[in-house]
């Protein structure tokens, strides 16, 4: 230490330590926390209870079924005997999820990147509001709008693809009809799915270091530079991320497809016929009719979907959250 | 890259004093708004002829064409004139626009087809009357959905009534208490947001309708709900806790006042508008959910909000989803008719949310 600091007089220092802070509860505090504690432990007891009880009364089906539940395609709990796999549901849902994910990231992240970037400062708050209105239209509405006014456009499309498209093996088939298919689905479940993945993936582009974007422009270099070098590399993670809630989503998405989608229980290798199924789509046709049995299958497969999201929800939080902390850092992901 | 500059190049990168003025990077010019509107008529003329001499055809097909050609012309003529970076730059403005414009259509396209359906299938009758012992077949005109609008709004208040309690004071945990569960808390909350709506009815099925032996209800259907909100209350609610001002809370806590009074008489008067918007869009994105209604309400012809904790009851999206899928083609307009009201009241949701949070949250 240099002597120029020791000016201080000798005798105050004691004085100059922070003194210990002690905490002590009134009784209404104790009660206050514990009130909010047992709150807070609700929560998590219904997300623990949610798994708990899907599995204790799909159990029966499960087990009767055994391993071929995960495999099988037909869906027949009340034959004899009860046939019921999921494994065409499963394939559905995936595909379905995979064709609204791959219409939606670039439209959102187009979106997001308008917003933040292009648009000028009047348009702004306006296209958030547009943003949240499609969030908030219910998927009940999505569903007939898609059954009434979607189907046909994308019928007529489905079949120019399937005779001129043919080479690609998804517009492949040799079906006389098309809509009511994989395909429909998914263009109005990417209408849906938009919202999140916009949001999600503006909030991440604006913790993007906003001296590094004008440094790029500074430097002379144009707006599209200046995202592709600055905005994209930081925000990458985040994007991902956004993505995936946006799959999350598209995976746990039930009435739309119910509506949409004509049931038949198969897997089909092109997404432009009639036909193929979906977790929970099945669920929502096949539960008002179904017996005991079938009902609990039906739980087993809502048990599947619960799981499936619940990964692909809980990774693309963790991966917003660690792009998030490494962009405040100052790191590009 | 040693290439030599273009004289146009060389121009534009040139060091003008005069033209030392801050780049305006969000305004158009009118002459690159004139060559945008010029490209894009072209564009449209020469798939119009196209299409004319061409096997091409069809409205979604003509589109597609119009719009890669005009990306293309314009790209090699705003290259050829200058920079080819500005030719890219021009070019990506374009697909980011559009890629706006096309996320607002479909917004505009529902609720202008909700509207106009709506009102076809939408009568006095349709606020007063029920579809008890209505036939499948019977025209639209008869029958009516006011047993689901008041089951809607009989779920949504239970559901309401038994959410906010549990989201404010789980928020209150996570902001105020901060007590040791918090790293575990939130990310549950977070993954809870997640869950899809049928599975959180399935749940409340296995649980309440058969777990229990209750049965469906319209009070099953509330449970369902507000699991399904209690996420969006929870956490919205904290991150309007976060914007507080301690300042606030310090002061509070400096004069002696206990935690819970800082939080009751502080803290939370504070952020009221904040949660009460919270609640509101948290009321909007359960009343229209259906999934969960199918396996916890389970739907019913008549009016019976005095039985909510006994008897199936309707709703409206479950009003929606049944005149669709069950009967015959005069059922469909009474579906718009549910569609428009829905659309509707959640409509009004949301703007009563923009007007509450407006004088506190600015962003």
């Amino acid at each position: 230490m240099s002597p120029t600091t020791e000016l201080a007089p000798a005798g105050l220092a004691p004085a100059d330590e922070p003194r210990t802070l002690v905490q002590d509860l009134t009784r209404g505090d104790r009660n206050f926390q514990r009130i909010a504690t047992a709150a807070a432990a609700t929560t998590l007891a219904v997300m623990g209870l949610i798994a708990l009880f899907l599995v204790v009364q799909a159990w029966p089906a499960i087990s009767k079924a055994g391993f071929s539940f995960f495999t099988r395609f037909e869906w027949g709990p009340d034959d004899d005997p009860a046939i019921y796999g999921i494994a065409s549901a499963l394939g559905g849902t995936v595909v379905i999820a995979l064709i609204a994910l791959v219409l939606a990231v670039p439209v959102s992240i187009g979106t997001a990147l308008f917003v933040n970037e292009y648009a000028p400062r009047w348009l702004r708050s306006p296209l958030v509001t547009v943003i949240d209105l499609l969030a908030a239209i219910p998927s009940i509405v999505f569903g007939l709008w898609g059954r009434e006014f979607l189907n046909t456009p994308i019928s007529n499309i489905s079949r120019f693809l399937a005779e001129h498209v043919r080479f690609i093996p998804i517009f492949k088939t040799d079906a006389l009809f098309f809509g009511n298919s994989y395909l429909v689905c998914g263009v109005v479940l990417s209408l849906m799915i938009v919202p999140i993945i916009t949001s999600v993936s503006r909030s991440v582009m604006t913790e993007v270091p906003r001296g590094h974007c004008e440094a790029a422009l500074a430097l002379g270099g144009t707006r599209a530079g200046m995202i592709k070098s600055v905005v994209l590399p930081f925000s990458k993670g985040g994007l991902v991320g956004a993505s995936m809630l946006g799959l999350g989503r598209a995976l746990g998405e039930t009435i739309a497809v119910a509506l949409i989608l004509s049931i038949d229980n198969r897997l089909l290798t092109n997404v432009v016929q009639p036909g193929g199924s979906a977790v929970a789509g099945l669920i929502a046709v096949k539960f008002p009719e179904a017996s005991t049995n079938g009902r609990s299958a039906l739980i087993g497969a809502g048990l599947a979907l619960f799981i499936v999201t619940l990964i692909v929800n809980v990774g693309a939080r963790r991966i917003v959250g660690r792009s998030g902390k490494a962009v405040r850092s100052g790191k590009a992901s | 890259m040693a290439t030599p500059l273009t004289p146009a190049q060389a121009e534009a990168r040139t060091f003008h004093p005069a033209s030392d003025v801050p780049r305006r990077i969000r305004n158009f010019t009118t002459r690159e708004v004139t060559e945008l509107i010029a490209f894009l008529v072209f564009a449209v003329l020469v798939t119009l002829a196209l299409f004319a001499f061409t096997p091409l055809a069809g409205s979604f097909g003509f589109v597609v064409v119009a719009y890669l050609l005009f990306l293309a012309t314009y790209f090699i003529a705003e290259r050829a004139r200058g920079d080819r970076q500005v030719g890219i730059d021009r070019v990506v403005t374009v697909i980011i626009t559009s890629a706006a414009i096309i996320t607002a259509i479909p917004l505009i396209l529902i609720v202008f087809s909700v509207v106009q359906r709506g009102l076809r299938g939408l009568s006095l009758g349709f606020f007063t009357e029920t579809m008890e012992g209505i036939a499948p077949d019977a025209p639209s005109t008869d029958g009516g959905g006011m047993h689901a609008i008041l089951g809607t709004l009989v779920q949504v208040l239970l559901a309401t009534l038994l959410c906010v309690p549990f989201g404010v004071l789980t928020a209150i945990y996570l902001n105020e208490v901060r007590g040791k569960l918090t790293p575990i808390v939130r990310p549950i909350v977070d993954a809870m947001s997640g869950v899809p709506s049928v599975v959180a009815g399935l749940f409340i099925y296995s649980v309440w309708v058969i777990g229990l032996g209750q049965g469906f209800s319209g009070f099953a259907a509330s449970l369902a709900l507000s699991v399904l909100m209690l996420p969006t209350v929870a956490r919205a609610s904290e991150e309007m806790l976060k914007l507080v001002d301690p300042g606030l809370r310090e002061s509070s806590l400096a004069l002696g006042s206990p935690q819970w009074r800082t939080v009751v008489q502080v803290v939370l008067p504070t952020a009221r508008a904040g949660i009460v918007t919270a609640v509101i869009l948290g009321i909007a994105r359960v009343a229209g959910e259906t999934a969960p209604l199918l396996m916890t309400a389970f739907g019913n012809d008549r009016a019976n909000p005095q039985q909510t904790l006994s008897e199936p009851q309707e709703a409206l999206p479950l009003f929606i989803y049944k005149q669709v899928t069950n009967a015959q083609g005069s059922a469909v307009d009474r579906a718009w008719a549910g569609a428009l009201v829905l659309v509707g009241l959640v409509l009004i949701l949301f703007v009563l949310a923009r007007a509450v949070s407006k004088p506190t949250v600015k962003r």
